[in-house]
């Protein structure tokens, strides 16, 4: 049983070390900023011993009920923050601290001599603490706080290197796109207001996530208090609102050029955690989706296209980190299709196994940028022989993705295509056919970006880094900027090695939570994770009893590795037999490689057509008519009142003072007799 | 003589004055008129003193006297006023070379 304290504190603590190296180390000791990693590391080590405490306390049963305290008072309706203990939360906390404590670590070796090295970490440290506060939120309110606190320090983030136009840019386009997202999560929470009082005549809190929860139940004492179209809609703001942070279609485009921000930002934020807030809080509102046929279509469908569209995106990007950013938005498509699904407790687990994997693949990158200078994957080549132990892990956490038994990645992918084979699920049966389909595909696509990106980073002839990328971009434009470490082809220092080997042990073993195979392993009950999961949503609910697992299925198995092992081989046979730098087999497909490079014209869509057509054109320029002629002309036309009458009147001052006097008597005289009419 | 009597004979010197001060264009006529009109006024003054008081005080001397008392201030301040307005004509004099008030419009800008 762990108290109130040490969960309060595994958000205080962060938050603490944010105070501390933005208020203290950063103003008065800026000479000595690697007190601020320290700080940092040591607090969220706390914190992460802090969460695995209260993760063994939920797997053990206690009950962690915490009285939340009231925030605010608005008219009838009060505004509490609390802390919302379930298996749900309890993992998050584990995987947000873990992964953000591996990150931190690695950020000492890659960071160095950074000169914001103190603003980085305090930076780091508000994220962190900004989304423990999101997982631990009992209160919507509360959580949507926490969701904009994520979302400004992912902007910060994202434009660490502002004085870089492209970093720029990239934070300003993450912020706006999210928000836009998060315009519909802010609608739902103001319906949830407009509909207060009729919670608290049922005795509920319109904020309180339980509340809300109860709510939705058909069966429950009072009936629905909310149902029908209006719980769709809900459904769907709220929903919105996690496609924007977690990059579903249309809103995906932010997270690619997100990649702009330091490299242990893009794993941390951009691949395990924050991006997951988007999965984490359908997951969080389940029990409000699972009560709407139509909200779970759109999640399911959504995600399905999702996992597929990015996927293919992900083929041609020369970009190391696009392409793991694509993958990225593919990989939480495949999350939010399962909760589409119904699949709420493999969802949740592949999103833990995706941390791992994707934070290593991430911090493999920021390992070969360490050494060649470059992202460009057309520029490297051969790191295998340089670096044989980022290679090793790379090639884990890639076989972990494309979903190898026996790695993390193949055991929650496998449940998913399962959940989505049987479709279980509340949605019709269409809907799970194509989705289930979509993600065979996804599959395919997955396993073939991910060899394509490893044959090319580190199978081959080194194909000159920095320096030669740099020499065929002067050709082009010669003032391309000059800013990089150098090539210094060597194995990175431990320091980033070693969370990444850690990472590495995890994307290896973190899938056998659920161990699905046929005997009681390591001391972990068959479908150890789901069932833990589905039963923290079971129980939320005030039921008992276990929610169904899945049964391990040798037939699936058999056809995700069939998908799997079908685009590796595409990409062994295209890749790696080719010599030199040479163009990319996929070129030869011209129209489709073109479509792809340029993100289906997504970019150019937004960019040129809505922003700059629609939003500049369009409305800008109505309202530019509007002031230039309607509020302009408005104000020219009183000046220009003024000024003639000021001329007309002028003309009465004749200086004659008998004039003034006959216009002052008669004045009086019509006064008078004014007065005398009067009475 | 009734009351009314006074008071159309106090309007009309008052009308006369205030035809003369508008309608003059010599400043000494105009001084002139304004005269007219404060003993226009005066006039109004002795007489409602004298018509206007309570019934029982109307022969009482010091109520009578309140108009009449008014009376003499306004004299002795038109007796001052007219040899203020006098300095002023004399320096208009000097510097306009006139004493016609349709020339005096200096003040209009």
């Amino acid at each position: 049983m762990v108290s109130e304290a040490v969960i309060w504190s595994i958000f205080l603590l962060p938050l603490g070390s944010f105070v501390f190296a933005a208020l203290v180390v950063r103003p008065f000791f800026n000479r000595f900023s690697i007190v601020s990693g320290f700080v940092t590391i040591a607090a969220l080590g706390t914190a992460l011993g802090f969460s695995i405490m209260t993760l063994r306390s939920v797997i053990l049963g206690h009950h962690l009920e915490f009285e939340p305290f009231e925030w605010l008072v608005v008219g009838d309706a009060t505004i509490e923050m609390g802390l919302l203990m379930d298996p749900l939360t309890a993992l998050m906390l584990v995987v947000v601290t873990g992964v953000s404590l591996l990150v931190q670590i690695y950020s000492l070796g890659y960071m160095k001599g950074d000169p914001s090295f103190s603003r980085y970490y305090a930076y780091m440290s508000l994220f962190t603490a900004a989304m423990l506060g999101l997982v631990l939120s009992s209160n919507i309110i509360q959580l949507y706080m926490f969701w904009e606190l994520v979302g400004v320090s992912s902007y910060l983030l994202i434009g660490f290197w502002h004085e870089r136009p492209a970093a720029a840019a990239a934070a300003k386009k993450a912020f706006i796109i999210t928000r836009i997202g998060d315009v519909g999560f802010l609608i739902a929470i103001l319906y949830l207001f407009t509909q207060a009082d009729t919670f608290a005549v049922a005795g509920l809190n319109a904020f309180n996530i339980p509340d809300i929860w109860q709510a939705a139940q058909p069966e429950a004492a009072a009936g629905a208090i909310i149902g029908g179209a209006a719980l769709t809609w809900l459904a769907l703001g709220i929903f919105v609102g996690a496609a924007g942070k977690s990059g579903q279609f249309p809103l995906h485009t932010w997270l690619p050029d997100a990649m702009e921000g330091p490299t242990p930002v893009s794993a941390l934020i951009h691949a395990a955690t924050m991006v997951a807030a988007g999965v984490f809080l359908v997951a969080r509102f389940f029990p409000i989706f699972e009560q709407s046929v139509d909200a779970m279509t759109v999640v399911a469908l959504v995600g399905a296209f999702t996992a597929v569209f990015a996927a293919s995106m992900g083929l041609v990007m020369n970009d190391i980190k696009r392409v793991m950013a694509y993958s990225t938005v593919s990989q939480l498509g495949y999350m939010m299709a399962a909760l589409g699904l119904g699949l709420y407790a493999p969802a949740i687990f592949h999103l833990v196994t995706h941390a791992a994997f994707k934070a290593l693949l991430f911090l493999g990158a920021g390992s070969v940028n360490h050494a060649t200078g470059t992202f460009d994957m057309r520029y490297m080549g051969g790191l295998r022989k340089h670096m044989p132990v980022t290679y090793v892990l790379v090639l884990i956490a890639g076989l972990a993705l494309v979903g190898i038994i026996p790695l993390a990645g193949f055991w929650s992918k496998d449940e998913i295509l399962l959940g989505a084979w049987n479709g279980d699920g509340i949605v019709d049966t269409w809907v799970s056919r194509v989705t289930f389909f979509s993600l065979i595909a996804g599959v395919v696509a997955t396993a073939f970006y991910t060899i394509r990106m490893i044959i090319l980073t580190f199978h081959g002839e080194f194909r000159g880094g920095i320096e030669k990328e740099l020499e065929d971009k002067s050709k082009a434009d010669p003032a391309a900027e000059a800013s990089h470490g150098g090539i210094h082809l060597h194995e990175s220092p431990f320091v980033m090695v070693l969370p990444m080997a850690v990472l590495g042990v995890a994307a290896v073993f973190i899938g056998y939570l659920a161990n699905p195979q046929w005997v009681d392993e390591f001391g972990i009950p068959q479908h150890w994770i789901t069932g833990f999961l589905a039963d923290g949503l079971a129980e939320s609910l005030g039921a008992v009893g276990h929610h169904e697992t899945l049964e391990f299925s040798w037939s699936m198995a058999a056809v995700s590795t069939a998908a799997a092992l079908s685009g590796i081989g595409l990409a062994a046979v295209l890749y790696l037999r080719r010599k030199g730098q040479g163009t990319d087999p996929l070129e030869r497909i011209k129209p489709v490689h073109t479509m792809l490079s340029e993100k289906y014209y997504m970019d150019t869509l937004y960019e040129n057509v809505i922003v700059r057509k629609g939003f500049y054109r369009v409305f800008a320029g109505t309202l530019d008519w509007i002031e230039r002629n309607l509020v302009d002309g408005t104000v020219d036309l009183i000046g220009w009142f003024f000024r003639n009458i000021g001329t007309v009147i002028g003309k009465m001052q004749t200086g004659q003072v008998q004039t003034y006097a006959t216009g002052i008597a008669f004045g009086t005289l019509a006064i008078i007799l004014a007065l005398l009419l009067a009475n | 003589m009734s009351f009314e009597a006074f008071l159309i004979v106090a309007a009309i010197m008052f009308c006369i004055g205030l035809y003369g001060a508008l309608a003059r264009r010599n400043v000494l006529a105009v001084l002139m008129s304004i005269e007219l009109m404060f003993n226009g006024v005066n006039i109004t003054l002795v007489a409602m003193a004298k018509y206007l008081a309570p019934a029982g005080l109307q022969n009482d001397i010091s109520t009578v006297l309140t108009g009449q008392v008014f009376a003499v201030f306004i004299i002795t301040v038109a007796a001052a006023e007219i040899a203020l307005g006098l300095g002023i004509v004399f320096a208009m004099y000097r510097t306009n070379e006139t004493v016609d008030l349709s020339e005096a419009t200096q003040l209009r800008h």
